[in-house]
């Protein structure tokens, strides 16, 4: 079931068109990618999405219902810029935050003292934001995002920012609510960040969106039907019947299409000419697709 | 909904009282105006018991003006010549020498003090007095009145106004009083307006620019939002305030009961500079002033107090709010406190020059009226009575009026909150007060 569906939204900033006929599908349970370069139109879906701005036209709904202010119980946002009141403690800021989305106050103290624990963070509940690392405070901000366990977690730019370590932390984290039926959006700018972690993604360029798809099949599509290939040739100086070698420590790389044939075909033709150290299709990133996408938008 | 609204209240209220500096400001601002009242009283009561008289020779080429000398000065007649007596004064004998040269009783010209440093001019008044005394003295002599019978025909006359009202409800009121309570109450609104407008600000300022503002307006309506910080701080004003009735009241009481009740007395008669109002400080002026301030409808004064410092703190508070979600940073807020400036020191040197000089003149009326000045100059008047339509309409007005700021501050505070790092001035702010979006 969708959990989150975007129809044919638009929106502008004055002359500025920020969304034009946005369509999404967003289905439940999924780790989805919003990418795009900066500008694109990311957070302004965002915003409409979390009802901090309003859309020109076009409807959103949640769970097949029109989005309303209720639903913000069922969102959790973690915005691209952090903050969080300094001269507050860690704990009041969370429980203020947890009630602001509509929890319980005994509700909101079990499960601040749950998520402390979990993040390592106990020692420093009644510490004031501007007393903590900050990497302590960006993980104070993660559970204020998710404390109230929401159904849809939308994480702009979530590891930027972070250390390396508590980006493993917050990531592991973001698995676990998955596996707990979350449906969880990733908006960045640097695809490589998040490629591995998405199940679906869109690619947003311009205020239109230019891809839509799972993962695995975008990249199916995207295939070259090229393959890199290492060797250690038994003669050197023989003709070869592929173009440019790179020379690497004891062994050659090159590339070569398929040109019609099957793998196991040209695999067999190459091992006369030597020994084969790996053979692997050449599968293009998130982002060269996305590149080769915009290219050919602008060629249209 | 509304909920969300309270928990706003709350936190704003909560993260500003919990706070040291909240704690010190409350304690030691009524702390503050006792004190320097009783560094005063203390200065002045320990300078007339222990300081010297001080020694004035006098050089009197008439050898007709004798100066009786009393607690301050003790004239001398040595019979000395100008210089012999410029000489003593040099020598630190004497604190100053006064030359009176021969006098033309009609124009008495020529009187000098020397002195090696500068007189007081109370000192320099009072020689004035004395002398102009005698030459008037001798002049009344010359023609043919006895100065004794013209003192018997003098009399003391003191006006009591009482303000017309119901029967049994006439109250005594005397302008002095009047004046005092409504220049309190007026600079107190005046300051409480800015220092918690101010608060505002800086916290509406602290949410834009960490962010926080995105996460909580994904949770509420930017218009709860402001709301709740207007009226949290408000409340933070209003304990603050309420703190301080109990304490100044509590302290003053003290100091009074501790340099005995004539001292406020004097103090109110050196303010009014009526002296000859009251017969020094007999039992007659100690009733006079019971009855006085038993004259002042404490309850009206304190109710409309609260009418006026929440309409205006409401009023200009929502200017605040817009204020802070237009701009950056607090440096940048500068370009847009001109319209919130004037017209409160407009208020404000109104209850000066208008309103506590003249309460029922036109100006006055207006500006007691006018929501943006009303709050200052209807406290400035409030206590010489006003007609209760007029403060109707006044309270009506500033009703309407801080309604249509905080509906103009929301339309400004939605867009402004969200917007970063665009130099904004006066035309994007009408950009999106006309936005409907």
């Amino acid at each position: 079931m969708e959990l989150l569906s975007v129809q044919s939204l638009n929106k502008s900033y004055g002359a500025h068109v920020a969304l034009k006929d946005f369509d999404l599908s967003v289905g439940q349970g999924l780790i989805f990618g919003l990418l795009g370069p900066n500008g694109a139109g990311k957070t302004t879906l965002i915003r409409i999405v979390n009802q901090i701005i309003e859309q020109d036209s076009g409807q959103i709904l949640i769970k097949g219902q029109p989005l309303k202010m209720r639903h913000v119980r069922n969102i959790g946002y973690l915005p691209e810029e952090r903050g969080l009141y300094k001269a507050m403690k860690v704990k009041e800021q969370l429980l203020y935050f947890g009630q602001i989305k509509g929890l319980k106050k005994q509700d909101a103290k079990e499960r601040i003292t749950a998520w402390l624990d979990k993040l390592d963070l106990s020692r420093w509940k009644e510490n004031r934001i501007q007393d903590l690392s900050k990497g302590m405070a960006q993980k104070v901000q993660f559970i204020a995002t998710v404390l109230h366990q929401p159904d849809l977690l939308i994480l702009d730019e979530p590891f930027s920012g972070f250390d390396p370590v508590n980006a493993e932390i917050i990531k592991n984290e973001i698995l676990e609510l998955k596996r707990q039926g979350t449906t969880i959006i990733f908006s960045t700018h640097r695809m490589e960040s998040v490629e591995l972690l998405c199940d679906h993604i869109a690619l947003i360029n311009q205020a239109q969106k230019i891809l839509d798809g799972p993962v695995k099949t975008i990249k199916n599509q995207s295939k070259t039907n090229r393959f890199r290939v290492k060797m250690i040739r038994k003669e050197e100086g023989n003709a070869v019947p592929w173009g440019t070698m790179e020379q690497k420590e004891g062994y050659e790389e090159f590339t070569m299409d398929l040109n019609g044939r099957q793998p196991n075909t040209l695999l067999t033709e190459l091992m006369e000419y030597g020994e084969i150290l790996g053979f692997e299709e050449i599968i293009p990133s998130i982002e060269e697709i996305f590149i080769q996408k915009v290219n050919e938008s602008h060629v249209r | 909904m509304s909920g969300k609204i309270f928990l706003v209240i709350k936190r704003e209220y909560l993260a500003r009282v919990k706070k040291r500096s909240f704690l010190l400001a409350t304690l030691i601002t009524p702390l503050i105006f006792p004190t320097i009242l009783g560094l005063f009283l203390w200065i002045a009561l320990s300078d007339t018991s222990t300081e010297t008289r001080k020694l004035i020779e006098v050089v009197d080429e008439n050898n007709a003006y004798f100066l009786e000398s009393n607690e301050m000065y003790t004239f001398s007649y040595g019979e000395l010549s100008p210089e012999e007596a410029k000489n003593l004064v040099q020598e630190g004998k004497r604190f100053g020498f006064l030359y009176i040269p021969e006098l033309n009783l009609e124009r008495p010209q020529g009187i000098s003090f020397y002195s090696e440093e500068t007189p007081a001019l109370s000192m320099i008044s009072s020689l004035e007095a004395s002398l102009k005394q005698k030459i008037e003295e001798f002049r009344l002599f010359a023609s043919g009145i006895d100065p004794a019978v013209l003192s018997s025909l003098k009399t003391n006359v003191n006006i009591q106004s009482i303000i017309v009202g119901e029967p049994g409800g006439e109250r005594v009121s005397n302008s002095v009083v009047n004046y005092a309570v409504g220049f309190i109450a007026g600079i107190l609104i005046y300051t409480f307006i800015f220092v918690y407008g101010n608060q505002i600000m800086q916290g509406v300022i602290e949410e834009k620019s960490s962010r926080i503002i995105e996460i909580l307006v994904s949770s509420l309506k930017p218009f709860q939002l402001m709301m709740g910080k207007i009226l949290g701080i408000g409340a933070v004003g209003l304990t603050q305030f309420l703190i301080w009735i109990v304490l100044i009241s509590a302290i003053s009481s003290l100091v009074m009961g501790y340099f005995g009740m004539t001292m406020p007395q004097q103090q109110m008669l050196e303010m009014s500079g009526q002296q000859e109002l009251f017969p020094d400080t007999g039992q007659e002026g100690l009733m006079e002033m019971v009855q006085l301030v038993q004259g002042i409808d404490f309850f009206q004064l304190t109710l409309t107090f609260l009418i006026y410092f929440i309409g205006g703190y409401m009023l200009y508070g929502a200017f605040f709010a817009a204020i802070g979600a237009a701009v950056d940073s607090p440096s940048d807020a500068q370009q847009f406190m001109f319209p919130v400036t004037i017209p409160l020191l407009i208020a404000y040197m109104g209850l000066f020059i208008f309103v506590l000089d003249d309460p029922n003149s036109r100006v006055s009326y207006w500006l007691s009226i006018i929501p943006f000045t009303s709050p200052v100059a209807m406290m400035g008047r409030v206590s010489f009575g006003v007609p209760w339509h007029q403060l109707a309409l006044s309270i009506g007005l500033l009703v309407a009026g801080f309604l249509s700021t905080t509906w103009m501050a929301g339309k400004i505070y939605r867009i402004g909150i969200l917007v970063h790092g665009t130099k904004v001035g006066y035309k994007v702010l009408w950009k999106w007060l006309k936005d409907n979006g």
